[in-house]
């Protein structure tokens, strides 16, 4: 077959299609097993798949994680609340700033905690620019994963550098922010801040333009995406799968529509919904939800209103909240980012715990896989836009 | 050294030249330098690193080479995905007790003569996660570390230092004599025995060989 004539659609996994015959079958040759990473030149970290292959076909496929274990929740079982939050920045490290969010989201609620109006707009500037760099380089990662070798990437990494570099200037580090608080944010922009990322904001819709007439229309890019790694929608709910994946599926399920956590009841966007759920759509997914994070953005900066960002009755050293427990949640770039924690009413937590997103959004990955090559397996894996800080915690 | 004017002989050799002259005559369109020189020269600027992250650093080692720090500057854009074809190993990020043995064994396939990187602070000491159960404190305690880049992360500018610093070390490498490079030695050792994942911990926890516990300083 031509591979650079788009395939029909490829059978659904789970039900075996005509392509997938049975793994003991004498008569076809031997099936081979290759043990793909830890170390691979695929650029989504320490994720080791053993995949079974007949010829180049995917017929079993075993992921194995825990190569970056970190031990992020026992760590944080023993430290105060407060002295978590750095280490939130490091278990999605591409998005800090709304990881930030998720775990003060889940302490506030813990503690009845209240946030300034200022505060929240700011949080969710600072969510909507990390979505920016968060989806700008996913797309640089999946165009790595289909051969593009790096070209894609420079122009996601140009323009991560711009947003990086603001969040630089507010918080003091480039990639590990450690923003946000219990009831409000740390530090706050200036006026000079708040106008060089309206200007940003304002000029990204020309690098998504320009990112996509790169993209969008390649034929090898089309070739290799459309029908593959095909995902419906009663699978997706089923095993949990949430944020652009299961969007990619035609679900409309959006936390920052459905909780309308923080002010986002008040913003004016829309949620993009896919038809097929293959990697073509998984990928235009990234490129529609940028464009309206620019609308919300842009719509913060307008509104953005004065006042403090802190809530006076905060409570920063000696933060013991009464025993209970809570779930906080949010819209991350990659899915439902949640916080799950119980206090028994000491300095740290009793239970700490995290829904990572990436990890259940790869769950379905051997499903979405099979009966595709395995140079195929490579690409749907990058269309789920894993972190492996955050699969392995 | 003699002064090499007043020198007896008429040619001296190259290594008796100062540098003054050796400047002298490029002035006037020779080069001279010598073997050793060259072939250093040659290396330091052709480090091929090995295209292996392992987690946040990893981000700010794609970071360095990409257009704004542009690690090719310096001859090292060629991230090769295989260890064979790799001179450096840039250890970007916390080593778990599971990824230890896959690491060694890596470098173990690393062609001499070979460098590495130990990135950030979790390469170098566990970093912030030294205190959990599954954190491998530091990968000198397996493989021999060259260059030692903290930060958490390190900025790109503190990798592309970190390169320079590997080059000059380079550079000063000597081929024969005395003090002849760790790799022109045949009874030094290339390969290093891996660890297995045991039970509770790494089986060896360290290798004695390379690495040996800071012995505290006596109080003056």
């Amino acid at each position: 077959m031509n591979p650079f004539t788009p395939s029909a659609p490829a059978p659904f996994a789970s039900a075996p299609g005509p392509t997938v015959r049975a793994v003991h079958d004498e008569f076809h040759g031997d099936l081979l097993e290759v043990s793909m990473g830890p170390q691979h030149p695929s650029t989504h970290g320490v994720f080791r798949m053993v995949a079974t292959l007949d010829g180049e076909q995917l017929v079993k496929l075993k992921p194995v994680f825990g190569y970056l274990h970190r031990n992020h929740e026992k760590i944080a079982e023993n430290t105060t609340y407060l002295g978590s939050m750095p280490y939130t920045d490091r278990l999605d490290y591409l998005c800090s700033m709304s990881t930030n969010w998720a775990y003060a989201l889940a302490v506030e609620k813990l503690a009845g905690q209240a946030v300034p109006e200022r505060a929240q707009y700011l949080r969710i500037i600072m969510a909507e620019l990390t979505r920016l760099v968060n989806h700008s380089c996913l797309v640089g990662f999946l165009f790595n994963d289909l051969g593009t070798s790096f070209t894609p990437l420079l122009y996601a990494f140009r323009e991560r550098e711009k947003i990086i570099d603001l969040f630089e200037a507010l918080s003091g580090s480039r990639m590990m922010c450690n923003y946000q608080r219990f009831g409000g944010c740390r530090v706050d922009p200036t006026p000079e801040w708040l106008a060089a990322a309206q200007q940003l904001v304002d000029n990204f819709p020309r690098f998504l333009d320009e990112y996509e007439r790169m993209l969008t229309g390649n034929e090898i890019m089309l070739a290799r995406t459309q029908g593959v790694g095909r995902l419906d929608a009663t699978h997706a709910i089923n095993a949990g799968i949430t944020g652009p994946v299961l969007r990619a599926s035609g679900v409309d399920y959006d936390l920052r529509k459905v909780d309308a956590y923080g002010f986002y009841a008040q913003f004016d966007f829309r949620v993009p919904l896919g038809a097929h759920g293959d990697t073509y759509d998984r990928y235009m997914m990234r490129i529609l939800e940028m464009r309206e994070s620019v609308k919300i953005l842009q719509q913060a900066f307008k509104r953005l209103p004065a006042g403090p960002i802190m809530d006076p009755k905060a409570k920063l050293r000696g933060f013991r909240p009464k025993a209970g427990e809570a779930y906080g949640r949010l819209e991350g770039p990659k899915g439902e980012l949640g916080f799950f924690l119980i206090s028994d009413g000491s300095p740290n937590p009793y239970r700490y715990r995290v829904r990572p997103p990436s990890l259940i959004n790869l769950t379905l990955l051997e499903e979405m896989c099979l009966g595709h090559t395995i140079a195929d397996a490579v690409v749907i894996l990058g269309s789920i836009d894993i972190v492996l800080g955050e699969v392995d915690r | 050294m003699s002064d090499p004017v007043a020198s007896p002989t008429p040619f001296p050799a190259a290594g008796n030249i100062s540098d003054a002259e050796r400047e002298d005559l490029r002035r006037h369109g020779i080069l001279m330098t010598s073997l050793e020189e060259l072939h250093n020269w040659g290396r330091s600027n052709s480090i091929w690193p090995l295209q292996f992250g392992l987690a946040c650093c990893a981000i700010e080692m794609i970071a360095a080479a990409t257009a704004r720090f542009d690690i090719a500057r310096f001859g090292a854009e060629i991230f090769r995905p295989s260890p064979r074809q790799a001179d450096l190993m840039i250890v970007s990020g916390t080593v778990t007790k599971k990824m230890a043995p896959q690491v060694i064994r890596l470098w173990n396939q690393m062609p001499e003569p070979k460098y590495c990187i130990a990135m950030g602070a979790c390469a170098i000491s566990g970093g912030p996660f030294k205190q959990g159960y599954n954190v491998l404190k530091g990968i000198d305690r397996f493989i021999p570390v060259d260059i030692y880049i903290p930060g958490c992360p390190p900025r790109p500018e503190a990798l592309l230092n970190g390169l320079i610093q590997l080059q000059k070390q380079i550079k000063a490498e000597q081929l024969t004599g005395p003090n002849a490079a760790r790799f022109t030695r045949p009874e030094e050792p290339s390969e290093f025995p891996i660890p297995a994942y045991g039970a509770h911990d790494l089986v060896p926890t360290k290798n004695d060989a390379v690495w040996a516990p800071p012995t505290p300083e006596a109080k003056a």
